[in-house]
């Protein structure tokens, strides 16, 4: 008994240890602490930048003394905060679950949109939009976590049946052919039932017409997944230096795995939910935010949600700026920043 | 001696062997030519087509037969037999089994080529020029064309690797599909959507002005590829023995890849983007005469034409009225083949 008990301890003691030598040390904080700065900064800059020019004065004012009268303060309000805090929220889902896959599945090219998980949840919001269209939001949040799973365990069954499992290249083969047929799928449904209108936005990908009431309700889920994802990071650090290592570390693995998978689904599902399909902010982000943060996923998940934070808040800002009085689809900007990462990544990662 | 004449006295059967098949898949393909020349809508008896062929039938069914259903129909061929061949000149080329011109991004390069070509053309003129049809295969062409070339390049790194061809094809046809994207949202609202429902690959407005603008293509690069096929069954051999062989491997590798785009581009540019028919016809043929290209190219081809016809008679057919383009329905019945041939693929 004793025995056991010093065991236990001294298993604590190295992963302390462990996640000492690998933490980095004040630059991560100092990098985060001034990333944060800039995002903010950047979400008070976006709320003047639109259609419609708005003032300074009036965005103050519009905090400290509202007025329903005034055509500006009703935009800000109404249209800019909503559509900006969901940018930020959306961009952060992504890039945090695209970090927690990469880790899981030690695969740099994991993430929701390659693996088929984004287009999974707007299948069963196409769904949900032909056969129950009087769905609420909270109902379609849900419709949305069932798609998020129905995408990854069809990529996941792939991958257990395949004699090798998932190589970088069989995961993003079997996440286009998972895409395609569930898009396809998708597609039939918005045709016959006459909902290709409703459903084209959750191809297209953006957060125009946000309302506050979905920010809400994002925001609760926000909270919960991001915490979720902390608490996991210290596990997912050590699972980084081989499973073998984490075992003998004390690290119940499955149990890990498992509520990994259930944060990656609500994150991504949430974040399908409200702004269609935005693809390559999970695969770029993660990348980014290990280049500067370092190993531990104690500073790389908050650096990637900030990161993707910042990213989708500037891709919303070009969206409403580039071809005004149009929105610009966000997915589309973000596969044009995307694509020639995934290159790069394709020509390092493809050799052999 | 002996063996030799062994030998030869089993090419002779297995030559029998193809030929049988394909005669057989070329009945099967004129059957459901048949069945989906009845099938519709509006359905018509055999004996009312029977009819209409021989000139005792209604003035409507004459109309829907000959300027609706048939012209499709015949486009559906050629652009089975064209995508088909194409796929399996890639898959020969690249010796990569899940090389399809859909998924490596040939197929939404020559999308977005011809897109923007329509867009140029039409953006401030009333009167469009009367060559702006006749130059569509020619656009889609050049942007195939630029996507291989792209890949290519970029797969280029001391040599080119089979998978690093494809994970680089995956990122072209996203680029490419986002561009296309951001070029179809300046276009106006019914533009926007014609765009949309052609690259989903779709045959719903054939005419034989289509026929007549895609058969040339089809008249030339298909017989051209049965002409190379050899060429490419020496390739399999492996790169030294093809060498070895009297090859000029990379001459040889970059007409063919020019065959296939040629291919590839004109069915597109007639009937947009149909993934996986490229992929899965010359497995098909493969399973069923082996992967010798002199006879596989053949067999997929009819193989391909099948296909499409196939689909775009389920199309038709399963939700009628409303029409679903027939690229979605290749997709459905394709995106679980490919799945299954990643799973028991060797890598």
């Amino acid at each position: 008994m004793e025995q056991i008990r010093k065991d236990q301890l001294t298993k604590k003691e190295t992963q302390k240890r462990l996640m000492k030598r690998l933490s980095a040390p004040h630059p991560a904080a100092l990098i985060l602490i001034s990333s944060i700065a800039a995002l903010v900064l950047i979400m008070i800059v976006s709320i003047s930048i639109g259609v419609s020019d708005i003032g300074w004065r009036d965005i103050i004012e519009s905090f400290t003394a509202f007025d329903s009268s005034s055509t500006s303060h009703v935009i800000i309000r109404d249209l800019r905060i909503p559509r900006i805090l969901a940018a930020a929220l959306v961009g952060a889902f992504l890039a945090v679950s695209g970090v927690i896959m990469q880790a899981l599945t030690l695969n740099p090219l994991a993430s929701p949109s390659i693996m088929g998980v984004t287009s999974g949840s707007a299948f069963m919001i196409a769904v949900a939009f032909a056969f129950y269209p009087q769905s609420n939001y909270w109902q379609l949040i849900l419709w949305s976590f069932a798609g998020a799973g129905l995408g990854t365990g069809m990529v996941f069954l792939v991958g257990s049946f395949s004699k090798r499992g998932l190589t970088p290249v069989k995961l993003a083969l079997a996440g286009a052919a998972v895409s395609a047929l569930l898009q396809s799928l998708s597609t039939i449904i918005a045709i016959h039932f006459n909902v290709a209108r409703d459903i084209s936005f959750w191809f297209a990908g953006g957060v125009a017409g946000v309302r506050m009431e979905s920010v809400r309700v994002i925001g609760i889920l926000a909270f919960a997944g991001l915490i979720a994802a902390f608490a996991l990071s210290r596990s997912l650090t050590i699972m980084g230096l081989g499973e073998e290592m984490a075992k003998g570390l004390g690290i119940r693995i499955g149990w890990i795995k498992f509520v990994s998978v259930l944060v990656v689904l609500i994150l991504t599902g949430a974040a399908v939910s409200i702004a269609g399909t935005v693809g390559f902010v999970g695969l770029v982000i993660p990348h980014v935010a290990k280049k500067v943060m370092g190993m531990n996923y104690r500073w790389v998940i908050p650096g990637s949600a900030v990161f993707g934070a910042g990213l989708l808040v500037l891709a919303d800002i070009a969206a409403r700026t580039i071809n005004p009085p149009y929105e610009t689809p966000v997915g589309a900007l973000t596969g044009l920043i995307g694509v020639p990462f995934f290159l790069l990544l394709a020509r390092k990662k493809g050799r052999g | 001696m002996e063996r030799s004449k062994q030998s030869s006295h089993y090419k002779d059967k297995a030559f029998k062997r193809s030929t049988w098949l394909l005669l057989f898949l070329i009945c099967l393909l004129g059957v459901l030519v048949m069945v989906s020349l009845a099938s519709g809508y509006m359905a018509l008896t055999p004996t009312e087509i029977w009819l209409t062929v021989t000139g005792a039938g209604t003035a409507s069914h004459e109309l829907l037969l000959y300027q609706f259903r048939l012209p499709r129909i015949v486009l559906a061929v050629l652009v089975g037999t064209g995508m088909a061949t194409a796929g399996a000149i890639f898959q020969g080329v690249t010796q990569n089994g899940l090389a399809d011109p859909g998924i490596i991004g040939i197929h939404s390069g020559s999308g977005f080529f011809a897109v923007l070509y329509l867009y140029l053309l039409t953006l401030n003129q009333d009167q469009p020029p009367v060559w702006l049809n006749a130059g569509l295969p020619f656009a889609a062409f050049i942007g195939g064309i630029s996507a291989a070339v792209l890949i290519y390049v970029l797969a280029w790194k001391e040599g080119v690797t089979p998978i690093r061809l494809i994970l680089v094809g995956i990122g072209v046809n996203a680029g490419f599909s986002a561009a296309l994207l951001l070029v179809q949202l300046r276009m106006s609202e019914s533009d926007f959507n014609r765009a949309l429902i052609w690259l989903s690959g779709s045959i719903w407005n054939a005419s034989w002005a289509a026929v007549l603008r895609l058969l040339p293509w089809i008249l030339i690069f298909i017989p051209l590829s049965l002409y190379k096929a050899r060429v490419l069954s020496v390739m399999q051999l492996g790169e030294e023995m093809a060498v070895g062989l009297g090859t000029a491997i990379e001459k040889e590798r970059i007409k063919l890849l020019t065959i296939g785009v040629a291919l590839s581009a004109a069915s597109v540019s007639a009937a947009g983007g149909i993934a996986f028919v490229g992929l899965i016809a010359p497995h098909l043929a493969r399973r069923l005469v082996g992967g010798k290209f002199q006879r596989l190219i053949p067999v997929s081809a009819v193989t391909g034409a099948i296909l499409i016809v196939l689909s775009d008679t389920l199309a038709r057919t399963i939700l009628a009225p409303s029409e679903i383009p027939v690229g979605l329905i290749v997709s459905v019945i394709g995106a679980p083949y490919f799945i299954y041939l990643l799973i028991t693929i060797k890598d």
